[in-house]
């Protein structure tokens, strides 16, 4: 009997390193035309979809910002993505002179999108979901803090295109006006991103602060300490595990949330120049360019979601490695 | 000399219509260690934390009576009772000092733990905080097994070191008071000797409450005992008064061990 259940315990948890792994596997498949294609220089090339003229392969390689703008080169431009431009593109052209022209994707637009999304909302949501877990933990009442935390429970389960559609007809505005800019941008984006998941995160927090031990926070008021010295010194560290483990679920989701950012970031493949600027993120490159593409952009799109893929990875395995370390 | 003197004190919990002690009068002498026994559910640690007002940190209690406390500066007694700002709290509480059941290490270093109420009461000087917490850890017993290793997190202590790291965090802010809450009862025998050795040597320097369900540890180490039973107090008396010729018939049955 023992050995059954953990034989089936065993082959659960196995099944996740199985479908994380065929994930990854099936993500590098579908985008190996595009990796084959651009390399490395994906990551930090901001062409989407452009034409390059084939016309001169010796010389430097016309290429133009915009689709629609098709004609004259632009020498700027030119220059600057010279170096971004992988091996594999220049052999390519060479040995295939059938077409003239040939047409261009680089992840770099969404790539920053996402990652300046994601920071603006965290930035954002930190500081507020930990006022708000710090309030309903330890300073409110209970007879407060109980409708309060339903009350947060509940926004956290709104579903993401509720956020995205308020935040657009209500929110975007107020921002707009506030700072300037764009109503779509980065910064209506992150802001609303960061709303979404500040909910989420000030429950999660809560509840790791409620797991410190009355008898810890009552030897430190019996030593002298304050509420805010009992809050930093003793309930902080002491839950700093699971606000960590908040921080990094949150993460996630604002990495991959599409339909909120979607309604929010303008979806234009351009590399803003201040934050008040729309730009589009992986996941709503993803969503919208889907239905039409095939071929290389089809690839490419497949390389944007295994680069998403590796970026969450990273950077939640990075969070637990330094922080859990570090609190043991 | 008295240090804490408590009269007519009763303690009621919020929500609770009958009071959890009834009429309490005695006495925490100075330099002395005063036992507080009784079968569980007397009162013990309500009346122990009412001595630190610990209990104020959840609202709705209700205090009658007075316990007052000696200030040293003064020499004149004053009611713990009256006190209502946080200052005034913390003031309290730095010079009635507690140690609870389970060692209840901070996360943090073992100097951190040490340091932590002379750095929250606003000493700040590196050396000054380095000598006494050495003091401290000296005082505490513990100085000859963490040495090496002031800067590891506390968690890695046996729970026996926990315990003194406890006791060195409290004296390290030299309170005239500490109270004690079954401070042996989560440890083995050898722990228990050890503890019981550093509050005999503790008492030059501090008064000392102790609540225990250990006969033994009472006889051994207290020079006063408190029998309670049922929220009031029966006998309080030297404690050889106590375990050898006990005034009250009930006070005979527990510490023979036919109740209790
Ligand atoms: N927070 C509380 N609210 C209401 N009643 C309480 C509370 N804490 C304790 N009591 C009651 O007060 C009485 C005394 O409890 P106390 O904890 O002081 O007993 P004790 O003598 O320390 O017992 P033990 O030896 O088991 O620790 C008990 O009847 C208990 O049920
Ligand atoms: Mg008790």
């Amino acid at each position: 009997m023992e050995k059954i259940f953990r034989n089936l315990a065993f082959s659960s948890a196995s099944l996740v390193f199985v479908i994380l792994i065929g994930i990854f596997i099936t993500l590098f498949l579908a985008s190996k035309d595009s990796i084959d294609e651009f390399g490395l220089g994906f990551i930090v090339n901001p062409n989407w979809n452009t034409e390059i003229s084939l016309s001169n392969p010796n010389a430097n390689m016309d290429m133009d910002m915009d689709m629609d703008d098709s004609s004259a080169s632009d020498d700027m431009m030119m220059l600057d993505d010279e170096d971004d431009m992988p091996a594999e593109a220049d052999t390519m052209l060479f040995d295939e002179d059938v077409k003239d022209t040939f047409t261009e994707y680089g992840g770099l637009v969404p790539i920053v999108g996402t990652l300046l999304s994601t920071i603006i909302a965290l930035v954002f949501a930190l500081p507020i979901a930990m006022g708000i877990a710090v309030f309903l933990a330890e300073i409110a009442p209970k007879n407060i803090a109980y409708p309060i935390g339903i009350a947060i429970e509940l926004l956290a389960a709104i579903p993401s295109i509720i956020f995205g559609m308020w935040g657009l007809y209500y929110f975007a505005p107020i921002v707009a006006d506030l700072v300037g800019g764009y109503q779509v941008s980065l910064l209506t984006a992150g802001l609303v991103l960061g709303v979404m998941i500040l909910p989420f995160m000030a429950a999660i927090t809560r509840d790791s602060m409620n797991t410190t031990p009355d008898v810890l926070k009552e030897s430190a008021y019996a030593m002298g300490a304050t509420k805010f010295e009992v809050i930093k010194d003793i309930i902080f560290p002491y839950s700093k595990v699971g606000i960590i483990g908040s921080i990094i679920l949150a993460l996630g989701r604002a990495l991959g949330e599409t339909m909120a950012v979607a309604f929010l970031i303008g979806s234009i493949f351009t590399l803003p120049s201040s934050i008040t600027d729309p730009t589009i993120s992986i996941p709503v490159a993803m969503a919208n360019n889907f239905g039409e593409a095939a071929g290389l952009g089809e690839s490419s799109l497949f390389y944007l979601a295994l680069i998403l893929f590796i970026i969450s990875f990273a950077i939640i395995s990075i969070a637990k490695l330094y922080f859990l370390r570090g609190a043991k | 000399m008295p240090v804490m003197n408590i009269q007519d004190f009763s303690f009621t919990y919020p929500n609770v219509s009958h009071p959890s002690l009834k009429n309490i009068n005695m006495k925490i002498r100075k330099n002395k260690i005063t036992a507080l026994i009784g079968p569980s559910g007397c009162g013990k640690s309500t009346l122990l934390r009412s001595m630190n007002r610990i209990h104020d940190l959840y609202p709705g209690n209700r205090y009658e009576g007075t316990i007052d406390l000696l200030n040293d500066s003064t020499q004149k007694m004053e009611n713990i009772l009256d006190i209502k700002k946080e200052n005034e709290f913390i003031e309290l509480r730095q010079r009635v000092g507690m140690i609870f059941q389970k060692p209840t290490p901070f996360p943090m270093s073992i100097f951190d733990n040490v340091a932590y109420g002379l750095k929250i009461a606003g000493i700040k000087n590196k050396s000054e905080l380095a000598g006494r917490v050495e003091q401290a850890l000296k005082d505490g017993a513990l100085w000859k097994e963490v040495n090496d290793r002031l800067d590891k997190s506390a968690m890695g202590l046996s729970g026996g070191q926990q315990q003194r790291l406890c006791i060195a965090r409290a004296v390290a802010v030299k309170p005239e008071v500490i109270l004690f809450d079954e401070p042996t009862s989560a440890l083995d025998p050898i722990s228990t000797g050890a503890i019981e050795e550093l509050l005999v040597e503790l008492k030059k320097d501090v008064s000392i409450a102790i609540v225990t369900h250990n006969m033994q540890q009472a006889s051994r180490i207290s020079d006063y005992t408190a029998f309670m039973y049922l929220g009031d107090l029966i006998e309080f008396d030297k404690t050889e008064s106590i375990f050898l010729n006990p005034k009250e018939k009930q006070t005979e049955d527990y510490i023979t061990g036919r109740f209790g």
